[in-house]
């Protein structure tokens, strides 16, 4: 009973802050512009061809964005757990009872909704710019497998990366690999045309392995001469991000335990007056 | 008791911040402790909160330790936390509505929980603020929200950290009221720290001295005055000419100069000693 009436809270929490995030300027302005900054780019590749094998980058690209865009829950979560460390959120949560599981699941459904409608936002504009999806026989059922799976993997990781950085300032510190990692995981330009070792380290993110699944559902099934081994690879898909989430979901709460119990009113306090220290 | 605290010690590193801490409270009580910053104010009462974890020494809230109390504990104790900028997004009566919820399983018949947001907001008069986002509030506005989040569970013990930090007269006054009406109408102990010793005197029954870690005076404000036998400051004139003398029995010195002068005496002004130089004394005897 008591598990139903935090999942309960949690929920409310989480649709709450969705809410939110969809209602004032500076958020509803972050949910539009990468997908509008990425629409912008397939605009300018839909009509290029991927070497000689007839497939045009936009049409691979299409579905590796939004591989890619789920992959970056990862990073809202992260910011967002640090943000509400820094600004008291996760204190008032650990001073109610339950709270921080409730807090914990009001992030996963806000961060994991966000996302969904970012997808929409851009998956649905993109359709009518780029050719040569296969949506008639897309595979809906893989689509949803692999962004819940791919879900699972990159928000607990995300959870322990914004409970290791412990200021928006450090932050900032993971956007710069972030941005390396989604270079070398083929989403922009497949990854069979990298050399051998960065191919090697774009396929242990789960980025890569998202971005693969999403062409593997949407892509006519011709496409697959571009990947690697000439194979869709579901079951090393599924085996990867699966490695992920289990990584995640074993690390996450002991390093978010940890976090939590550190927290206090004069952490805080202290964390307030180095953050009116560096405004003024 | 619901509050024990019994030789209490907190160490960081070599460092020793409290030593050797001891008091209680009663249903119903509201207890100040009081110290110059860095007394150990904060530490102690993150330690009875279970935000931090005590080196040595018994502790009990609700006859519970709090390094080991679990959600139904957490339940019964309520903590007014310094707001700053968090929950900037929410609105005033659905933050307060969605912390509530919390606290819905743990309602029993004598403490129906969570305390109904209307009443709630009436309570800490923010009614006209209800629909308002929570980061247009004003300092004052969002410390009674504070206090607010802080008592919709209805609980039997309340903490605060310095709580009126920042306030002007008015705000501070009208806090005073809701935490003495708190004590008063709801039975809910209360312990606060503070720095100022007109807010100690003003809210709490009984007042801790705490100075470098250790608990140098409790007691009433007048227990506290008398403690100290500080001494009361007469002043006059006879002739036009002004006099001052510093006296412990300031009745009978008053008397006597009556008996002297008579009517020439001028001018006549008995000063108390304050409970400000009792603490002062206090706290310098320490350092």
């Amino acid at each position: 009973m008591r598990t139903g009436a935090s999942v309960r809270t949690g929920w409310q929490r989480g649709l709450i802050e969705l809410r939110q995030s969809f209602t004032n300027g500076p958020e509803l302005f972050s949910h539009f512009l990468w997908p509008v900054l990425m629409l912008a780019a397939l605009f300018f590749l839909r009509h290029r061809d991927f070497g000689s094998t007839g497939f045009q980058l936009g049409a691979l690209a299409l579905p590796s964005i939004l591989g890619m865009n789920a992959a970056m829950g990862m990073v809202s979560m992260s910011q967002q757990l640090t943000a509400d460390r820094e600004d008291g959120t996760l204190l008032r949560a650990k001073a109610i009872p339950n709270g921080m599981v409730s807090y914990l699941i009001g992030k996963v459904v806000s961060v994991a909704g966000g996302l969904l409608v970012d997808l929409a936002i851009l998956l649905i504009p993109g359709l009518f710019l780029v050719e040569g999806l296969a949506l008639g026989s897309a595979h809906w059922f893989t689509l949803v497998w692999v962004l819940l799976l791919g879900l699972v993997a990159t928000l607990p990781i995300g959870a322990v990366l914004g409970s290791v950085f412990t200021s928006a300032r450090s932050q900032g510190l993971i956007q710069l690999p972030m941005l390396g990692l989604i270079a070398v995981s083929g989403i922009f330009y497949p990854i069979t045309a990298l050399p051998g070792w960065l191919a090697a380290i774009g396929q242990l993110t789960p980025v890569y392995w998202m971005g693969l699944g999403m062409r593997s559902a949407l892509l006519p099934d011709e496409a697959v001469v571009v990947e690697v081994g000439e194979s869709w690879r579901h079951l090393e898909t599924a085996a990867v991000l699966g490695l992920w989430a289990v990584a995640g979901l074993l690390l996450a709460p002991v390093v978010l335990r940890r976090m939590a119990r550190r927290e206090s009113g004069s952490k805080v306090a202290e964390r307030r007056e180095r953050a009116l220290q560096r405004v003024a | 008791m619901v509050l024990t605290v019994d030789g209490l010690r907190m160490r960081y590193g070599d460092r020793e911040v409290l030593h050797d801490v001891t008091f209680d409270a009663r249903p119903g009580e509201v207890l100040a402790l009081l110290g110059p910053n860095g007394a150990g104010k904060s530490t102690t009462i993150e330690i009875l909160e279970g935000f931090r974890l005590r080196s040595a020494g018994r502790v009990e809230v609700l006859g519970v330790d709090p390094a080991a109390g679990d959600e139904r504990w957490r339940s019964r104790i309520g903590i007014v936390l310094q707001s700053w900028r968090d929950h900037g997004n929410w609105r005033v009566g659905e933050l307060l509505h969605h912390l509530g919820a919390y606290y819905a399983p743990y309602s029993t018949s004598t403490a129906p929980r969570p305390w109904p947001t209307g009443e709630l907001l009436d309570a800490v008069g923010l009614s006209a603020y209800a629909g308002q986002k929570v980061k247009t509030l004003s300092g004052g506005q969002r410390r009674r929200l504070d206090v607010a989040i802080g008592i919709v569970g209805r609980p039997d013990v309340l903490f605060l950290d310095e709580p009126t930090t920042g306030f002007d007269p008015e705000a501070r006054s009208e806090f005073h009221e809701l935490v003495r009406g708190l004590a008063a109408d709801q039975g809910t102990t209360i312990l606060l720290t503070t720095h100022d010793l007109d807010e100690a005197s003003k809210l709490a029954h009984r007042i801790l001295v705490l100075a470098a870690g250790r608990i140098i005076a409790s007691g009433t404000t007048a227990q506290l005055t008398e403690l100290i036998a500080g001494e009361d400051e007469v002043r006059w004139s006879v002739d036009g000419q002004p006099f001052r003398k510093s006296t412990s029995d300031s009745t009978t010195f008053v008397r006597e100069l009556f008996a002297t002068y008579g009517d020439a005496v001028r001018e006549l002004e008995v000063r108390r000693a304050s409970l400000e130089d009792t603490y002062l004394t206090l706290v310098r005897e320490q350092a």
